[in-house]
């Protein structure tokens, strides 16, 4: 704790593991269990490493406790909050974003082990005055309800079709030898990582149809 | 998740090497499973090591006719290969029917085969779990056991192997290779790779301390209609119930592993002198010695139905 910034980290740390252990006051005997995990990320915060990556077409620089995972350097490092935060654990794919070209939930890995990479997140695809076809074809189906998986929905829908154009297989392709599909069972195949639990699916379903070039 | 000190490695003998100097060190590829289980302080590792940087992301043609495949290659590009999904068909289906398409562009090949089980009485530390914390006992054993294994199983666990692409592996003979602490090299057959629970359900493959994994070599294709049928209980992105790996020659012979059933890929040779006999006689002798619990014996009907779905797939 060297300067006001590792100050910072340590305390909203702190504010992180407290609210963590709250939020399990529902099962009292595993809140025994986070007390240690709260100790020891104040204790050791000084231990620090740093990482540059390009993140949106921009380069930066972040010193990071290593246990950051990329979508906290995003969200709480690089106040990119478009990126959100699930279940944290690589199940709901509110989180995923485009490294290097390809979709990752980005709550399964550490920021420093992106070093030099290139990472885009919602922000990154378009904004409210030059949407991307995808963000405008999700407004223009109604591909969402309550709105906080969209962004995850559309970063994975973008490199869902690059995914096709590469002639990567899926799970229900017919042929692993021939080009994919754009059908529908190959869209909800390739998106089975991302959940609505609004149920929006029909409709993102069309929007990345749409984009795609080809009627739902 | 517990604090812990970071390094990248340089070189495969120099990662093995500080895995065996520091205490409670972890090799970081993917990072799909092991962070998961850091979150949750089920896994504690002390020290990580980074190998993402080692220049195992390769396939390559072996001398032998076959493939090499770098520890690091991801599960989204081993599945598109084009050389694979052309040679070995059942390890493309079986990636393509494992985890989320972001969690196949991160996991790797060696991260796969050495992920822990998905056993919720694991995932909950306030459970007993002999697993996690040896000789504390077993909850799952007269817990809710649906879906957990029906043989191999021991008085002390009766976990699955999450796996997938392990279960085309061990239908395929694939090898495994690794560096030492040391920097000796081994092979290891995928036969051999895995542990039944026995009485130390806690250490899971033949690996020793340090060592690491550079590669999966597959060898000569051998042909034949390949199949990987995977039964869950959703349609997508999740674990399997019973999954069949199958390699069906023209004349009926061929290799069987099923996923879902056991401790690691459950595959009896002997059993496969059966299948021109069709699935129940394989099934007989492939679970002869099944002890499912009241809540998974329909996993022995269940296999012995895909199976027959998947020979007769393969005759179609």
């Amino acid at each position: 704790m060297k300067s006001p910034s590792d100050f910072e980290l340590s305390r909203r740390k702190l504010l992180a593991g407290s609210a963590a252990s709250i939020a399990l006051t529902a099962a009292p005997s595993i809140v025994n269990a986070q007390v240690p995990a709260v100790e020891a990320a104040v204790a050791d915060v000084s231990a620090v490493w740093k990482v540059s990556f390009t993140v949106n077409g921009a380069a930066r620089g972040l010193t990071l406790d290593p246990r950051t995972t990329l979508l906290d350097a995003l969200r709480e490092h690089l106040h990119l909050t478009g990126t959100k935060k699930g279940c944290d654990h690589g199940q709901c794919g509110a989180c995923t974003v485009i490294v290097g070209g390809r979709r990752i939930n980005s709550c399964m890995t550490l920021a420093v082990m992106h070093e030099g990479e290139r990472i885009t997140t919602v922000e990154g695809l378009g904004t409210p005055e030059n949407m991307h076809p995808m963000q405008a074809a999700f407004v223009k189906h109604d591909g969402y309800q309550c709105g906080y998986c969209t962004p995850g929905q559309i970063c994975s829908a973008v490199a869902v079709l690059d995914e096709i154009k590469a002639g990567i297989p899926s799970h229900v392709s017919a042929d692993l030898n021939a080009p994919p599909q754009l059908s529908n069972a190959e869209l909800r195949e390739r998106m089975s990582g991302n959940i609505c639990r609004c149920g929006a699916y029909s409709n993102i379903a069309e929007a990345i149809s749409e984009v795609a070039g080809r009627p739902a | 998740m517990r604090s812990f000190t970071y390094e990248r490695a340089r070189t495969p003998a120099e990662a093995a090497a500080s895995a065996m100097r520091k205490p409670d060190a972890k090799f970081i590829a993917g990072g799909t499973n092991l962070l998961d289980l850091m979150k949750l302080e089920i896994e504690t590792p002390a020290h990580l090591i980074d190998v993402n940087g080692l220049a195992l992301d390769k396939i390559e043609p072996t001398q032998e006719g076959g493939l090499r495949i770098g520890a690091l290659v991801r599960n989204t590009d081993l599945a598109a290969d084009a050389r694979v999904r052309r040679d070995y068909g059942v390890l493309s289906r079986a990636l393509l029917s494992g985890a989320s398409g972001q969690l196949r562009n991160m996991a790797t090949t060696a991260g796969n085969l050495l992920q822990r089980t998905r056993c919720p009485y694991f995932y909950d530390t306030n459970q007993s779990c002999n697993k996690r914390k040896p000789g504390s006992g077993c909850a799952a054993i007269g817990g809710f056991s649906r879906q957990h294994a029906v043989i191999g199983v021991s008085e002390a666990c009766i976990a699955t192997h999450p796996s997938d692409m392990a279960v085309a592996m061990r239908a395929l003979d694939a090898t495994v290779e690794t560096v030492r602490p040391d920097g000796a090299t081994r092979t290891i057959p995928i036969a051999e790779f895995y542990r039944l629970p026995g009485d130390t359900p806690h250490i899971e493959t033949t690996l020793m301390p340090g060592e690491l994994i550079t590669a999966v070599t597959l060898p000569k294709p051998v042909g034949g209609k390949q199949i990987y049928r995977k039964v869950r209980d959703r349609a997508s992105y999740a674990f399997a119930l019973v999954s069949v790996a199958a390699i069906v020659q023209r004349d009926g012979t061929g290799r069987v592993a099923l996923g879902g059933v056991a401790h690691k890929p459950w595959r009896v040779e002997a059993a496969e002198a059966q299948m021109p006999r069709g699935a129940k006689a394989v099934a007989a002798q492939l679970l002869a010695d099944a002890k499912p619990t009241r809540e998974n014996s329909f996993k022995l009907a269940l296999a012995e139905r895909t199976l027959g779905a998947v020979l007769a797939e393969a005759k179609g």
